[in-house]
């Protein structure tokens, strides 16, 4: 796992070697191990090494066929031993053992269509000297970073923007219309950023720079094409194959040359990954994991039960609202987006213990919600489509009390209100987002802390209209349940979980995650599953609970789905050392202009005064504060570290 | 009575906009009042005016607008402290 950056002069300028020294030193806490630097006329790679595989034998930027291919590459190639091999029959000779070196030897045999061979998690930019041609990549799911931008004629690339920005003639400012989709989604629609002017290459996306043009083409598409039934195959045998793919698809994760770790949630995904990794991954599994404080986050009883069923090496930290607080303008330094959750900050925290335990890869359980019928905003969809079918009935909302059993305000409420809350109304229905307006709904009551001038800017944009134009073909013909599918693993996954929770988080402690369940054979066999036996009447994971029958302790399998949260706003209060008064000061939040002074000042109160606060004031709270900060960290201060890594000897080439 | 639930309802959900609530005005129509909100609300009216709301009157009929709200209390409580409402804004 890496750091990677690089630039293209579009007009045959040569490529400025110091900013690519800058630009990798920005983002070095991604790979702190080596440094490698490659420029050549108008091309310039850089690259910060994590030596995971091949430590001796994988520096880059990395060359084949006498230089005329060059790579920087971050991320894991899971299947280049197959891959190698492949090759070598058909006469490539190899010079190291990594796996970078098979994705050019890859591209040197298939071209562009190589990544279509690849099964693994990744972000790389190849420089074809021959064709004068930069071909970069970015992995099926987005699980790795990749932004871009555009100066004048220079063409830069890198894995953080605050890389970008150390190219003093990139723009640095927020994007009102990637606010308003992060305060309405939680994600920016790719490829936009919060940043305007700069972008994302799209998850399963390809670009080639060449020519002085750029192009971006995708190579792979989430299609959702459930059968009504399980056809021939019995739901034993689906049982079977789901749980074959699976133990392959971490086996293959846990090639490497140092130690692999598992993140332990106390849920039955990660427990599963743990199972599966038994006795391969050395004589004891070492297990991580993040407890809270407060017992209505904290899971550290299930936790300790996998752990103990499964004979893992057990550590855990153990989070108190002050550490939230304490570590979150460091968390938004690295999530490089506002979020509207907390939750990144206990991840940061976590990635810093497996660090510190000497351990640089982790798996994790990221994917099974979204793709084996996990979350209850599935199960959510399902009871107001029964319900809609007979709004008058008394007993069918009865059902939603069945949803989220942890969240008091839920359960006390009377069906009057649950309607409203759960929009079943026959115009929601007819939504293609019907699963997710009450959500979006809920989010989106953030907006009124927007400032006029926001309000005015924005005025003519929909952000539902623009999710709207980019909907698959197909899209509508799929059934709600697939389209909630969708839009969680299209949008929410990439945008949110396996970004700010997920590589942002790890990497800020040089942590790589892995992700079986993104192991796109899985993702491909579970798009094809009827939905009845991703949730078979209310009953989620279905499927996935009776492949793993008697591998994972029965109470973490029959346990309803506890979403992985953390305590929000009040974290920010009642201890002297805040410093959310100075950043969200009425003068501060006037100069920045995005919010409204007197709103934000009257939510504050409602936090200081200790009145109870609602979802919603948590949100628009977490996400005033985390914007804020990001104008701080990288409008005003360009994205600089605080403590910057200094240079290493081995520098330059 | 109903100064003081305006208040609150503009302190706690509207955040300083008065200007836009009318006393009929639905709070669930207008976005104003989420899931977690009407809990708040009933806190409010529980510590403020020292009655007890059953779960079977958390109802938009008792509690959806200023008014509405009003007549609730009104209702709840004893004859000496009640309070007429105001027409709509």
């Amino acid at each position: 796992m890496c750091g990677i950056a690089g630039s293209v002069q579009l007009r045959g300028a040569s490529a400025d070697r110091e900013l690519l020294q800058h630009m990798i030193e920005t983002i070095r806490y991604r790979g702190p191990d080596d440094v490698g630097i490659y420029s050549n006329g108008p091309v310039g790679l850089a690259h910060a090494r994590l030596s995971i595989i091949d430590l001796a034998g994988g520096h880059q930027p990395m060359s084949i066929a006498k230089d005329s291919l060059w790579i920087t590459f971050n991320g894991e190639i899971f299947n280049y031993v197959e891959l190698r091999e492949e090759l070598i029959k058909k006469g490539h000779r190899f010079a190291s053992s990594s796996d970078t070196e098979v994705i050019l030897h890859l591209y040197q045999e298939d071209g562009e269509r190589c990544v279509e061979r690849l099964n693994g998690q990744w972000a790389f930019a190849i420089w074809d000297a021959t064709k004068r041609k930069l071909f970069l990549s970015r992995d099926r799911f987005g699980v790795r970073p990749l932004y871009y931008t555009q100066t004048g004629d220079n063409f830069l690339f890198a894995s953080g923007i605050k890389a970008l920005l150390t190219c003093p003639e990139v723009e640095s400012a927020i994007d009102l219309t990637a606010i308003d989709q992060i305060f309405t989604f939680w994600v920016t629609l790719s490829p936009r950023t919060a940043f305007r002017g700069i972008k994302q290459v799209p998850p399963g996306h390809s670009m080639v720079v060449q020519d002085g043009r750029i192009t971006v083409r995708p190579y792979w598409k989430l299609d959702l094409v459930p059968r009504s039934d399980s056809g021939n195959a019995s739901e034993e045998k689906l049982a079977e194959e789901l749980l074959a793919l699976l133990r392959d698809a971490t086996e293959i994760r846990l090639r490497s040359d140092v130690p692999v770790g598992a993140y332990l949630s106390g849920g039955i995904d990660s427990t599963i990954i743990t199972a599966l990794v038994g006795k391969s991954a050395g004589d004891r599994l070492r297990t991580f994991s993040v407890g809270f404080e407060d017992s209505e986050f904290d899971e550290s009883l299930y936790q300790r039960e996998a752990s103990l069923f499964l004979g893992t090496s057990h550590s855990d930290i153990r989070c108190h609202h002050q550490d939230i607080a304490r570590v979150f303008p460091d968390v938004i330094w690295h999530t490089e987006q506002p979020v509207v959750r907390t939750a990144p900050a206990p991840l940061y925290l976590l990635s810093k213990l497996v660090h510190e335990s000497g351990f640089k890869v982790v798996l994790s359980g990221e994917g099974a919600d979204e793709m084996l019928g996990g979350y209850d905003i599935f199960k959510e969809t399902k009871i107001r489509q029964f319900w809609s079918r007979r709004p008058e009935s008394s007993c069918r909302p009865l059902l939603l009390k069945r949803l989220y059993p942890y969240m008091d305000n839920i359960q006390r409420q009377s069906l009057g209100y649950l309607k409203h809350f759960f929009h079943v109304t026959e115009q929601d229905l007819g939504s293609p987002f019907f699963s997710h307006l009450p959500r979006w709904d809920l989010t989106a009551k953030s907006k009124l802390f927007f400032s006029e001038a926001t309000r005015t800017e924005l005025a003519s944009y929909d952000v539902i209209d623009d999710l709207q134009q980019e909907l698959p073909e197909h899209y509508s013909s799929w059934p709600p349940f697939s389209r909630a599918e969708f839009l969680e693993a299209q949008y929410l996954l990439p945008g949110y979980i396996l970004s700010s929770q997920g590589d942002r988080m790890a990497m800020a402690h040089a942590v790589e995650g892995r992700y079986p369940f993104l192991d796109h054979r899985v993702v491909e066999f579970a798009t094809k599953l009827p939905i009845n036996l991703k949730m078979k009447v209310l009953d989620q994971k279905y499927l996935l609970k009776r492949a793993v029958q008697g591998m994972i302790p029965e109470s973490i399998r029959a346990r309803h789905k506890q979403p992985y949260r953390a305590p929000e706003g009040r974290c920010f209060f009642g201890h002297k050392d805040g410093y959310v008064e100075d950043t969200l000061s009425p003068a501060r939040i006037k100069q920045d202009g995005i919010f409204d002074p007197r709103a934000t000042e009257a939510l504050l109160q409602k936090f200081r005064s200790g009145r109870d606060t609602g979802v919603k004031d948590n949100m628009a709270f977490i996400g005033i504060l985390s914007t804020t900060l990001l104008i701080d960290r990288f409008v005003r201060e360009r994205g600089r570290p605080k403590a910057p890594y200094s240079a290493t000897k081995d520098w330059l080439y | 009575m109903l100064q003081k639930i305006r208040a609150f309802v503009i302190e706690n959900y509207l955040f300083g906009e008065e200007g836009k609530l009318g006393n009929d005005d639905s709070f669930l129509e207008s976005g104003i009042i989420d899931s977690t909100g009407v809990l708040e609300l009933v806190r409010f009216l529980e510590a403020t005016f020292g009655i007890k709301v059953a779960d079977e009157e958390l109802v938009p009929d008792n509690l959806d607008s200023l008014n509405k709200i009003v007549a609730f209390l009104q209702a709840k409580l004893p004859s000496s402290a009640t309070v007429a409402s105001s027409p709509s804004l």
